[in-house]
């Protein structure tokens, strides 16, 4: 065991796949060399030299393309996009070819890249360091989409994603890529060596996709959330002082429904909560499938909290994002609810 | 050649700890490229994609077909917008190490590119520009105080606090809004000018972009569209050598230079020694006319050297020699037309020095003047139920609930 922030933990699953399978090649901007602008592939080139950390020409279309090629070819790319807020010029790669492939060629051709970006805010990097656009790959079939809220789970999911054989869209909330953030600005930084899941085992282990984790096991009400916000829902529900079940569902997509299910029946209640923008975002299929598979059980109705449907403004960074007082008037009304 | 295939990983000349070393960047003389007519056919001048045009000899003094024969109050005007820009740009970044702002990002090193390009225009004319056009915002108008407005995200914030730090926009000043999306303007500036062409207007449009976002499709998206429809752009390429930690050979510049891009669709490149103002001023009136005359669009690519960090979170000590712009063969664009207007008689050290001290005492009075509309910590503070705000042209009803909701969680 070793304690590593997320940025470590990822780096790990990198160079544990990257030994093991000299398939697995890296290109992104400045991944190379420079080992990324933040850091998760410091260290990688070095040891696996240039022909598999690959830096790349600014073109995210070119940069998913081309590593949908090499997957064609017998390679297991990763792509990284430096911020997910750059993912969209590669977006028709994305729905048109990554997500398709096998299906249209009747399971004959595939290509597993797996894509990691950093997303989500609350680092003042102003609308577009900072966006959380996972619902918009969460409606594509055919693409895994994934979520980690911790070091642990990031270094086990990630290593998961890169041996699958379908391309799996990975999401890496920045705000926690140094410690965990429970939505409170003011309160001094956090690192990851006191959290029970900066403790990362050195070697190979995975997490599976497809799982989502109860953190928190309670019986007055259930929150489903995912990313930094899993955070933010332990220390609002501490705030309102409810016994809540927090579930973090990690994999977006496909969804483990069950998990979320067998909640919710327990608890009879349920507040969603996400940081990505509230209309049509993931949030809404959540309440759509406990709706439909827990209807009878519900004592109240569910609750939803998200950002709010603007941009993510620079000055505004802490009214936007859904913070502990948004989170605990979520609850308080789920609870309140006959 | 090898009997397999083979993968070419482009390397810089240097890396940290090695000797910087230009030998790649192919110069010319001063002097020593032609100037054609604004009607030359492109195809024949294509050499001047390759070449270099430069004005300024070693000796500071202007050479060749190409100088503009500038009066030397108009030099000494751009001389003065580069050293504001420069004062500027130094200023904020300490602003930004203190605390004060929560990002910067310098031009150091390629101010005659905004300053030479912006007394090239005309004011009709429209820009779309990149985060390292600082001096193209100065030269236009906009005041020091509102763009330090727009960096504190304060209550005069042009942005309405919207956006990060140097993310500037002037709508009088024909100076469009500037994204955090690497190229996207270089469309915009195509379609701009092509509505120029059916408005029947001779306003042009001019864009800017760096070596490294040449990748991006829009620039591709930009070049074609200029070329079908001959629009009146002039499509700027600022190649400073390094896009973050890359430099530009990871954009393809290793064996065909930037301005050579548009020469398969038939736009002519001018390949321009980016810290000769006068090269720059020269080449941008050349295809400015033309453009103007129906001429089409033309791409120019300006060779300088990123004197800074990319930006306040960037330590390129990391990835390139610590000295490397100390040896950039093509030097610093403020030093060489001080020189020239040295060597010529229409500039001194004492007045050089006296105008750097008047720009500290103008940058530092806007400074504090700009601090009483608000800093990140100190009211006055915008009101963030603008945040819903202009987002559509009226605010709809979901948005009105949640702004509401929003007031009544912050009291
Ligand atoms: C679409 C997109 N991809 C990536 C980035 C991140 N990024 C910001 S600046 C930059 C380097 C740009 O280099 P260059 O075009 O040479 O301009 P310079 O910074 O040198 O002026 C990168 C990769 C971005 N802003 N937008
Ligand atoms: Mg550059």
């Amino acid at each position: 065991m070793a304690q590593m922030n997320m940025i470590e933990a990822i780096r790990s699953a990198l160079d544990i796949v990257m030994e093991k399978d000299p398939n697995v090649v890296i290109m992104g901007e400045d991944v190379g060399y420079f080992g990324g602008v933040f850091r998760c592939t410091d260290g990688l080139q070095r040891k696996y030299g240039e022909h598999r950390v690959i830096d790349a020409p600014i073109a995210e279309g070119g940069i998913i393309g081309a590593t949908i090629g090499m997957g064609l070819n017998g390679l297991r790319p990763v792509a990284e996009i430096q911020f997910a807020d750059y993912i969209y010029p590669g977006f028709d790669q994305v729905v048109s070819e990554l997500a398709r492939i096998r299906y249209r060629s009747a399971g004959e051709f595939f290509s597993p890249v797996t894509i990691r970006t950093p997303c989500g805010g609350g680092i003042r990097g102003g609308q577009t360091h900072s966006q959380s656009p996972e619902a918009i790959f969460t409606h594509i079939s055919g693409i895994r989409v994934v979520m980690p809220s911790n070091p642990y789970d990031a270094k086990g999911l990630l290593i998961s994603a890169i041996e699958s054989d379908d391309p799996v869209v990975f999401f890496e909330p920045k705000r926690i890529y140094n410690g965990p953030f429970d939505g409170d600005p003011e309160k001094p930084a956090v690192s990851w060596a006191s959290h029970p899941k900066g403790e990362v085992p050195r070697g190979y282990y995975t997490v599976p996709l497809g799982s989502a984790d109860v953190v928190e096991e309670g019986s007055e009400l259930t929150i489903i959330t995912y990313g930094t916000l899993v955070h933010v829902a332990q220390a609002a529900a501490a705030l309102v002082g409810v016994n809540a079940e927090i579930i973090d569902v990690r994999s977006l997509s496909p969804l483990d429904t069950t998990t979320l299910t067998e909640s919710v029946k327990k608890t009879g209640r349920c507040l969603i909560a996400h940081e990505a923008t509230r209309f049509s975002g993931f949030g809404a299929e959540l309440v759509a499938t406990v709706q439909e598979e827990c209807f009878f059980h519900l004592e109240a109705p569910i609750e939803r909290v998200a950002g709010w449907d603007t941009p993510y403004p620079h000055a505004f960074e802490w009214q936007y994002f859904p913070g502990q007082k948004r989170l605990a008037a979520g609850i308080r009304k789920v609870m309140e609810a006959q | 050649m090898s009997t397999k295939s083979r993968l070419h990983i482009p390397h810089p000349s240097a890396r940290p700890g090695d000797k910087p070393d230009f030998s790649y960047l192919n110069l010319a003389p001063a002097g020593s490229a032609d100037k054609p007519s604004i009607d030359a056919k492109p195809r024949d001048i294509e050499h001047l994609s390759m070449n270099l045009v430069r004005v300024l000899d070693d000796e500071h003094r202007a050479q060749g077909e190409w100088n503009p024969n500038l009066d030397p109050e108009k030099l000494q005007v751009g001389l003065r917008w580069m050293l504001l820009t420069r004062v500027f740009d130094e200023r904020l970044w300490q602003i930004q190490r203190q605390g004060k702002i929560s990002f910067y990002m310098e031009s150091k090193g390629e101010e005659a590119v905004s300053i030479a390009q912006g007394m090239a225009l005309r004011a009709g004319d429209m820009c779309f520009p990149s985060y390292r056009n600082t001096g193209l915002y100065l030269y236009r108008g906009t005041k020091l105080v509102d763009m330090m407005n727009q960096c504190l995200s304060n209550t005069k914030d042009m942005c309405k606090g919207r956006q990060l730090p140097v993310l500037y926009h002037n709508k009088e000043a024909n100076l469009f809004s500037l994204s955090g999306n690497l190229g996207t303007q270089y469309p915009h500036a195509v379609g701009w000018a092509m509505a120029s062409a059916i408005k029947g207007e001779d306003h042009i449009a001019a864009s800017w972009l760096g070596d490294g976002s040449t990748a991006e499709a829009d620039f591709h998206h930009a070049l074609t569209f200029a070329a079908v429809y001959q629009a009146p752009v002039i499509l700027n390429i600022v190649n400073n050598q390094w896009a973050i930690s890359t430099f530009q050979g990871f954009a393809g510049g290793e064996r065909r230079p930037f301005a050579a891009r548009g020469i398969g669709l038939g736009i002519p490149g001018i390949r321009v020694d980016g810290n000769d103002f006068l090269a720059v001023y020269s080449a941008t009136l050349w295809a400015a006319d033309r453009a103007r005359r129906g001429g089409g669009p033309t791409v120019i690519e300006h060779v300088t050297y990123r004197g800074g960090a990319h930006s306040t979170s960037d330590d390129p000590s990391k990835y390139r020699p610590k000295d490397e712009w100390a040896s950039f063969p093509l030097g610093d664009p403020i030093e060489r037309l001080k020189k020239h207007l040295i060597a010529e008689g229409h500039w001194s050290d004492e007045q050089h020095i006296e105008v750097i001290e008047e720009y500290r005492v103008k940058v530092g009075a806007a400074w504090k003047e700009a601090q009483k509309f608000g800093t990140m910590t100190d009211g006055p503070f915008l009101d963030p139920a603008g945040m819903f705000d202009d987002i559509y042209a009226e605010i709809p009803e979901h948005l009105v609930k949640q702004r509401q909701q929003m007031l009544e969680l912050e009291s």
